[in-house]
């Protein structure tokens, strides 16, 4: 037999395979993007975004400061008059013509995002951006239909919608947070995260090429007082948040007592129910995916695994051994499942969680991974032996930790995946239909993935129960978000 | 110092009446204060017409704790059965129309016509809020058509316990206006009464007790507003807010929105000004606001 | 490491499992389920898996060593059968260092042809039989049918499974036909065709594959190449899975032969893919893994050849056969 080569590592067949990178070319430095122009911000200031993959500069992007979101806010308050009263149907029409664009570009923008996120191509290329298309094609139909919504006889846009966006989806956070907004006649002013800001400064070429009408989405790049300013600003209407639960009680402590309109969809600790009778490869393959995709750096990710503890042992083998087919490594490589994490920061807190819970005794497994010498990168990570009194149990961790739990009866799995503050999603499998519907039922999470995890689409509503937020993004619930429906009292 | 009601000898032959006591309903029981503590509720031209139990964030502590426990059993009933439930509270309010009336009539200063007009209302907003309890969640909810072979839907559902600050002014319509609606979705919740007209509302809660709702689904507090509210405004265990009780008082409105937002409770925001009750409801739209849409997933395959 | 240890049973429990038709039920239907969009999915996903350069050139040699090239017509004569050995020994005419295919698999009444055109070649000789590819006879001319093309020179046998008793549940029936077809077999190989297209869902295939090894199945394999679907990828994923965790709970490493439908190196090369990710770099040799497949062979043929030239081939270039 011949010898099978590369051998060291288990995966021949995954042989190198990286996109050329020029595919997305980054400029040295990026304006503001505000009255379909990119201006220079008033101050002058600017800051740096890394590639996570290196720790190297990518470019300098503009800081945003509050004269700036001043501007912008005049720019999309000023749009709003003309884009609110425009035959709906055109406006839909904008947002089918930026869905096209969006396809037309899509390996350019998949490269861009791995760059500057440090996510895998593959996950890019055939999540992200097909998604990013999908939720823009989707909104589109929309926009000419929203009476038939059901949302209320006459729904009226709410004005300047205030956006802000995190770092682990940056361009498909950014289609949730705007396609509504602008299908349901709003105007936006979106902050992008300040780690990934590339692909909304693209996007801000696209509505060019769109032949947008200026000011109908502003684009202002910065950081977190950049964010405090536009949900300060007065003169929007609503605030849109993704991000941490801290920050979205931040932002909803400072809406408290004004007119603006607000919806929060903020952090997890989604509990993935394995039940001794699941389909045990695909169950596997659903843990990975909850976990491991985007580096675990998913807000509904399936941080939890709880698994019937009769079948504890050989799930556990079955998720090490396909934890070992796992390759880590640069993001642009098309056979990378695991990329870089996003930045310094938010591999110290991982890797500070990860002290935690071995220092509360919890037993922590990485498959044979080697990482890279250059950028920020975290192993595939399996706590077994957690307690539900593990801060690895509890706390959002944010990336490929995965805490293993057991249960005992479907009642102690429902009790078990309930105790938590969070309630943005949860997972359970069973080849039992009437126990799917029943764990369905009782579980307090937005979204329920009964064998099956991590799956998106713009009809689908998506958001939280209890501290992961309110209000839905997606299907004919999501416009309620970008909608006033006329209620009284 | 209150004025005191004129004392009136009886005449001979002429019956004493016997006085009620008006209580908290907290867990499907009628306790007094846990702080022993009441106040004078007067009649609209400031006559004495009872001593109200002044709960203390004891007591609110205690309905939380009730809600939260009553939760299973009213979200868990079918929507059929949550329909009759209300359906039936209508039923027992329309046998005791003219006690309501005539606590309506004393409370807010109405002539006797207005109040039983107020009563009727009431009765009206029951049985149309007892309707959606089988529909809402089709309204609500969809068939959501995903581009891949998975069976997806989203369904409303109960946001948990909610605490609802009811209006000051209408104290038997106003408040049903927003009980009824938080109940149909399934919620458990503690109301806190009209500060100034509060006996309606312990009535009603007799009313709830003898309609077959579950003790605890419903716990109404007396009192003062502005001392309850932070305190369920702060309470983790709430999940939504009704501020409706607070119209008109912005920077209290603001302060108890500001607690709320510890645990991203649900709001509904004060209006301006408290809004005209006899008006017909917005659709479905105040059932929704207390419900979270759950979406499910499943695969489609053999 | 016993992966499958408690969620499969013990190697106890497949001995006992097959001591009587209703403990064979048990075992097979306590057998975890597909869920097969799951399952789809999983397959897509290694489908978009990169092979370049030395490994894309290793992969399609391996794909050229594992082919079991096949002729199963009517029409099948020995001219016919002669020229198919003659490509079996030598594929590519061009490159010398092209390797042979791994065996010629044919009716068993060209058993005798085959065998001696591949004498001393290293190919080996693969037969159906037991009725292929219906089944649908009585089991002494199916073993009669077997023990011929042994005895005319089969080192391998490519068995159907009875199907109609399958799915009518009779898995006794089932399992007692493959041990006596493999007893008739004797020093050849058996290779257990379970026509997972007749099988239809993919419960059953994981059903079935632990039918064929429990029986002594040397290689399990998806179809005859005459009920389509033929070969799919989740198919193979779960037949992987099934000798996989066969090996966990036994030690005994059995193989897998897909067929059926496999036209182009692309192809191939995604059931590599699965292979390794799957059961791992231990099947990936012609003793645990095949190709059954004719067409297949001439395009990865013109694969190879723009690996080794860097332009892009003719199918002039190639022979037909």
């Amino acid at each position: 037999m011949t010898a099978v080569p590369d051998q060291g590592t288990p995966t021949w067949a995954k042989a190198p395979s990286p996109k050329p990178r020029d595919l997305a070319p980054t400029h040295p430095t990026n304006g503001l993007f505000i009255g379909g122009e990119f201006v220079d911000p008033a101050d002058g200031g600017s800051f740096t975004t890394v590639e996570p993959a290196t720790g190297e500069r990518l470019a300098e992007v503009a800081l945003a400061t509050t004269p700036d979101v001043d501007r912008a806010v005049k720019a999309a308050r000023r749009a709003f008059r003309r884009w609110s009263s425009r035959p709906a149907a055109e406006r839909g029409r904008y947002l089918f013509r930026i869905a096209r664009i969006i396809q037309e570009r899509s390996r350019e923008l998949a490269v861009l995002e791995s760059i500057d996120n440090g996510k895998p191509i593959r996950e890019t290329r055939d999540v992200d951006l097909p998604l990013v298309a999908a939720h823009f094609f989707h909104h589109a139909g929309w926009a000419d239909k929203l009476a038939w919504a059901g949302l209320g006889p006459n729904p009226r846009p709410l004005g300047v919608a205030g956006q802000i966006i995190p770092w682990n989806f940056p361009l498909l956070m950014l289609s949730w947070k705007i396609a509504p907004a602008l299908a349901c006649g709003n105007t936006v002013v979106l902050k992008p995260a300040e780690t990934t800001p590339l692909t909304a400064l693209a996007f801000a070429e696209i509505c060019q090429q769109a032949d947008l009408p200026a000011g109908v989405v502003n684009i202002v790049t910065g950081a977190g007082d950049t964010g405090r300013a536009l949900v300060e600003h007065p003169g929007v209407d609503k605030i849109a948040f993704t991000g941490s639960t801290e920050v979205g009680k931040a932002i909803a402590r400072a809406v408290a007592g004004t007119a603006k309109k607000l919806t929060l969809e903020l952090g997890g600790k989604a509990a993935n129910v394995v039940f001794d009778d699941a389909p045990v490869d695909e169950a596997v393959e659903g843990i990975v995916n909850g976990i491991f995709f985007n580096q675990g750096h998913v807000c509904c990710a399936g941080s939890r695994l709880l698994v019937q503890e009769s079948v504890h042992d050989p799930v556990v083998a079955r998720l090490q051994r396909r934890l070992g087919t796992l390759r880590l490594g640069d993001p642009l490589d098309k056979n990378t499942d695991i990329g870089a994490v996003n930045s310094a920061e938010q591999l110290e807190r991982i890797t500070e969680l990860v002290a935690a819970g071995e220092a509360e005794g919890a037993v922590p497994w990485q498959p044979d991974c080697r990482l890279p010498e250059r950028g920020w990168w975290h192993a595939p990570t399996i706590f077994t032996g957690v307690a539900q009194s593990h801060r690895v149990a509890r706390e959002e961790i944010f990336g490929p930790v995965l805490s293993v739990l057991t249960f005992r009866t479907p009642d102690e799995a429902v009790a078990k995946a309930n105790n938590t503050t969070y309630g943005l999603s949860a997972g359970v499998w069973t080849e039992k239909g009437s126990r799917i519907l029943w764990m369905a039922e009782r579980l307090r999470a937005g979204v329920v993935w009964a064998n099956t995890f991590n799956r998106f689409d713009p009809a689908s509503p998506f958001g939280g129960y209890k501290e992961s937020g309110f209000g839905r993004e997606g299907g004919r619930q999501g416009l309620a978000s970008y909608l006033d429906a006329g209620a009284v009292g | 110092m209150v004025r005191r009601p004129a004392a009136r000898p009886v005449r001979g032959g002429e019956r004493l009446e016997v006085r009620k006591t008006y209580k908290l309903y907290v867990g499907g029981a009628f306790p007094r204060s846990e702080s022993g503590r009441s106040y004078e509720v007067l009649d609209g031209r400031g006559r004495l017409l009872a001593n109200a139990a002044r709960a203390s964030r004891k007591d609110a502590r205690d309905a939380v704790v009730a809600a939260r426990k009553a939760g299973p059993a009213w979200s868990g009933a079918t929507a059929y059965n949550r329909g009759q439930v209300l359906y039936r509270v209508a039923e027992v309010l329309e046998g005791r129309a003219d006690q309501f009336a005539a606590e309506v009539a004393t409370a807010e200063g109405l002539t006797a016509a207005r109040a039983r007009r107020a009563v009727e209302a009431t009765v009206d907003r029951w049985v149309w809020y007892a309707g959606w309890a089988d529909k809402f969640a089709q309204v609500g909810g969809s068939a959501n058509p995903v581009a891949g072979p998975y069976f997806n839907f989203s369904v409303p559902e109960p946001t948990g316990v909610v605490a609802v600050l009811a209006p000051q002014g209408s104290s038997l319509l106003g408040l049903c206006s927003v009980l009824a609606p938080v109940m149909v979705g399934g919620n458990s919740c503690v109301v806190v009464a009209s500060e100034a007209r509060p006996l309606p509302a312990v009535t009603l809660a007799e009313v709830l007790a003898t309609s077959d709702v579950p003790g605890g689904t419903v716990n109404v507090l007396t009192g003062r507003t502005a001392e309850l509210a932070p305190v369920l405004a702060d309470h983790l265990d709430v999940n939504g807010l009704d501020l409706t009780g607070v119209a008109g008082d912005a920077a209290l409105a603001a302060d108890l929105e500001a607690r709320a937002a510890e645990n991203t409770k649900r709001l509904h925001r004060a209006p301006g000004a408290e809004p005209d009750w006899t008006a017909a409801p917005d659709g479905p739209h105040r059932i929704l606001t207390w419900c979270e849409t759950k979406t499910v997933w499943h695969p489609v395959g053999t | 490491m016993t992966v499958a240890a408690t969620s499969i049973g013990t190697p106890g429990d497949l001995v006992s499992a097959t001591a009587s038709d209703s403990a064979l039920r048990r075992f097979l239907h306590g057998l975890p389920g597909v869920d097969q969009v799951g399952a789809e999915a999983r397959v897509g996903n290694l489908a978009t898996r990169s092979i370049k350069a030395e490994a894309k050139r290793w992969a399609l040699d391996l794909a050229v060593r594992t082919i079991d090239l096949t002729t199963l017509e009517g029409a099948d004569t020995p001219g016919k059968v002669r020229s198919l050995c003659a490509k079996a020994i030598q594929p590519d005419p061009d490159d010398r260092t092209c390797q042979s295919v791994a065996a010629v698999c044919v009716y068993p009444d060209l058993v005798a042809v085959a065998s001696q055109a591949l004498a001393g070649s290293g190919v080996a000789v693969a037969s159906v039989a037991t009725a292929f590819p219906s089944g649908r006879a009585r089991l002494d001319v199916k073993l009669t049918d077997v023990a011929g093309a042994v005895e005319a020179g089969a080192d391998e046998i490519d068995m159907v499974v009875d199907r109609g008793a399958f799915l009518a549940g009779r898995y006794g029936e089932v399992l007692d036909e493959i041990r006596q077809v493999k007893g008739a077999c004797g020093p050849a190989h058996l290779k257990v065709i379970l026509e997972t297209g007749e099988l239809a869902t993919l419960d059953n295939v994981r059903r079935a594959s632990w039918l064929a090894m429990a029986g002594g199945a040397d290689f399990i394999k998806t179809s005859t190449g005459k009920v389509t679907p033929a070969a799919t990828l989740p198919v193979a994923l779960v037949m992987l899975e099934a000798v996989r965790d066969f090996a966990d709970l036994t030690g005994t490493e059995v193989g897998v032969k897909v067929a059926g439908g496999i036209r182009s190196a692309k192809d191939a090369l995604r059931y590599l893919v699965v292979v390794h990710e799957t059961a791992g770099a231990e099947w990936l040799r012609p003793e645990r893994f095949r190709f059954g497949a004719s067409s297949l062979l001439n395009d990865v043929l013109m694969q190879r050849a723009k690996q080794r030239t860097g332009r892009y081939h003719s199918p002039d270039r190639v022979t037909i056969d």
